[in-house]
């Protein structure tokens, strides 16, 4: 799967400005394969209705997504990510036909959302992360079996979808307990095979991770990427854990105050962030700062041991020679920006701007 | 990818299904639904029997209130114990029938608040069918034997002359009854997207409603009369149909004929709590949460 998103990816990559812009650019690559899911302007205002006074009532009006336009092709795992009330849930109930956008243009699988939510529900998965879709008193299997007949999935592929979700999930021991009586993490893996049983052709899931083990989150993570890979499912997944990210997505939207700030893969988003990696060097004794060319800079320095910044695009090579060259070096290593500082720095520049 | 064009196709059969008739298809979820509801609680019967036994027994604390006014008076409103029995098991079972169908519905305002409803308007049904369906509880039908009881007795004693139009008005009037109350229900709910913690307002409409129409109108003031004929029109669940029955004078000296309007009221009603209950729900879908 990696290699033949890898192939899509790469025209992206080449222009990956890191700004809005991307995003218009992909509808041209979009035409090559037809677009799955589609926003052309997406736009939605809430009116907040705030108490002034007894009886009095201030409106305002909050626009929590704010021209958002983006083609999702068909097989893409895409990660949503940005801070919270960015505009990710909104995004989200939007493309499941759970509210109306209040402008724009939107489409997944040529079906308009909200004017035909029941007919789109056939064609699509939803896992929501903090609030279950399975029946809270009942067996887990109950759920299971209400699925089947509400979806109307035919006995023979509903047999074998269960079956490879109950293995793969490892469900088998949970199917008679009632959903409440499960935990976290079982819960979640019960969620995400109820939103499976009906091939949906494209899976959301918001927050998918939250609040999971780090055996839970691998075993989900697992499981999505191989369903990916082996199905051609969609995946479209918002998460604050940007090791989902890293793990899962080829390519990454990042959204804040409603509006699209990157579109492309991950190793993009450091460029756009103009992040900056770390040399980590060992001197045999305590030196001053090193004189680093610029715009490597020293950072920190702990005994013998120094940090030094420099552009994540540029090349440590260079740096390591003059080092080495002038000053008595034990050892080094090289670090790689986290996309949390990157993002970070995003918002804080967007913000200062 | 063949896999996945048979799965569109099948996908659009569904959705054909769907636009074939979104009731057939809400009455069909709403079974679905229900039934697995009935199943669970059929595992532990004997929960299930004392609980519907509590629900019998607790409705029935109603009527013993109304009998021990009655060890002091002869009558109430001018009209005597098997007549306000009468009043009491058609009020009883018409809005114990609705309780049973669709009274779980009262709960929404807390699926909007905590956002569970968000989980609904994803699966393929309509939400009305998921809502009224949601926590299907069997025992409930212990309201509804309380007053098929006290009809029971009612008739027994009560002492009519028995015509033709008057037993085929008694199913009727159970019957739409039953859909008034279904109607309060749903337009109380609906009202519920506006204002989220209103089930004590819906309270006053549904079970307060019942209780009111467990005594004669002549007891209550006439505005409350006027207000249970024409703004919310619980006096054709029993007042209208139970006067007729019994030959009493009509309230707000009605015509006659308005006995056997309840069915067309009833539709109206059901009609009217539709539109809200879409207004409602569209309300949700553009304010969200």
């Amino acid at each position: 799967m990696a290699e033949t998103t890898e192939t899509t990816e790469t025209t992206e990559t080449t222009e990956a400005t890191g700004m809005a812009e991307t995003a218009e650019s992909d509808g041209a690559t979009g035409a090559r394969t037809p677009a799955f899911i589609e926003l052309d302007g997406v736009e939605k205002v809430f009116d907040v209705r705030r108490k002034t006074g007894f009886l009095k009532r201030e409106r305002r009006q909050v626009r929590a997504v704010d021209g958002l336009s983006f083609t999702v092709s068909r097989g893409e795992m895409v990660g949503y990510i940005g801070p919270n009330g960015a505009g990710k849930s909104t995004t989200i109930k939007m493309l499941t036909g759970i509210l109306t956008p209040s402008g724009g243009r939107l489409r997944v699988a040529g079906i308009d959302p909200s004017r035909e939510r029941t007919r789109l529900a056939h064609r699509i998965g939803v896992v929501f992360g903090q609030r279950t879709t399975l029946w809270w008193d009942l067996p887990l299997i109950d759920s299971y079996r209400l699925m089947h007949r509400m979806y109307r999935i035919p006995d023979a592929r509903y047999r074998e979808n269960l079956d490879r979700c109950v293995e793969l999930l490892q469900l088998a021991e949970l199917l008679d307990v009632p959903v409440r009586q499960l935990s976290l993490g079982q819960r979640m893996r019960g969620d995400i095979a109820a939103a499976l049983l009906h091939d949906p052709e494209v899976l959301y899931l918001d927050e998918p991770t939250i609040g999971l083990d780090v055996v839970s989150k691998a075993k989900v993570r697992g499981f999505l990427r191989d369903l990916n890979a082996e199905r051609g499912t969609t995946v479209l997944l918002t998460t604050h854990d940007l090791q989902d990210i890293e793990q899962l997505c080829s390519r990454v939207m990042v959204i804040d105050h409603g509006r699209l700030m990157y579109d492309g893969p991950l190793s993009g988003l450091h460029e756009a962030g103009e992040s900056e990696r770390t040399l980590v060097v060992d001197l045999e004794r305590e030196l001053p700062p090193i004189r680093a060319p610029e715009p490597a800079r020293v950072v920190r320095v702990e005994g013998p041991r120094q940090w030094l910044a420099f552009p994540a695009s540029a090349s440590a090579a260079g740096l390591v020679a003059r080092i080495a060259a002038e000053y008595p070096l034990v050892d080094l290593s090289v670090r790689e920006p986290d996309i949390e500082s990157v993002i970070a720095k995003m918002y804080a520049e967007r913000a200062g701007a | 990818m063949a896999e996945a064009t048979e799965a569109t196709e099948a996908a659009e059969a569904a959705g054909a299904g769907v636009r074939r008739g979104r009731v057939v298809e809400g009455v069909r979820a709403y079974g679905l639904i229900a039934g697995m509801w009935i199943r669970s609680t059929m595992a532990y019967r004997t929960s299930f029997a004392l609980t519907t036994f509590g629900n019998f027994a607790m409705t029935a604390l109603d009527f013993v209130a109304i009998l021990l006014m009655f060890s002091r008076v002869d009558a109430l409103g001018g009209w005597s114990l098997p007549e306000v029995a009468f009043l009491y098991g058609l009020s009883a079972v018409s809005f114990g029938l609705a309780d049973l169908a669709i009274g779980s519905m009262e709960r929404l305002g807390r699926r909007v608040r905590d956002g569970t409803l968000d989980t609904l308007l994803v699966r393929p049904v309509p939400v009305l069918a998921q809502v009224a369906a949601d926590r299907f509880g069997l025992r409930r039908l212990g309201r509804v034997v309380q007053g098929l009881l006290v009809l029971g007795y009612a008739l027994a004693v009560v002492g009519v002359d028995w015509t033709a139009a008057k037993l085929l008005l008694l199913p009727v009037a159970l019957l739409s009854g039953a859909g008034i109350f279904c109607a309060v229900f749903v337009a109380a709910a609906a009202f519920q997207f506006v204002a989220q913690d209103a089930s004590e307002v819906s309270n006053a409409f549904t079970y307060g409603g019942t209780t009111m129409l467990q005594y004669p109108p002549a007891v209550f003031a006439l505005d409350l009369v006027r207000g249970a004929t024409f703004v919310v029109p619980l006096a054709f669940v029993n007042w209208l149909p139970a006067s007729f029955v019994l030959e009493r004078p009509y309230p707000l000296d009605l015509p006659g004929w308005v006995a056997f309007t309840p069915p067309l009221v009833a539709a109206a009603c059901c009609a009217l709590a539709g539109l809200a209950w879409r207004a409602g729900l569209r309300s949700y879908r553009s304010t969200g949460s």
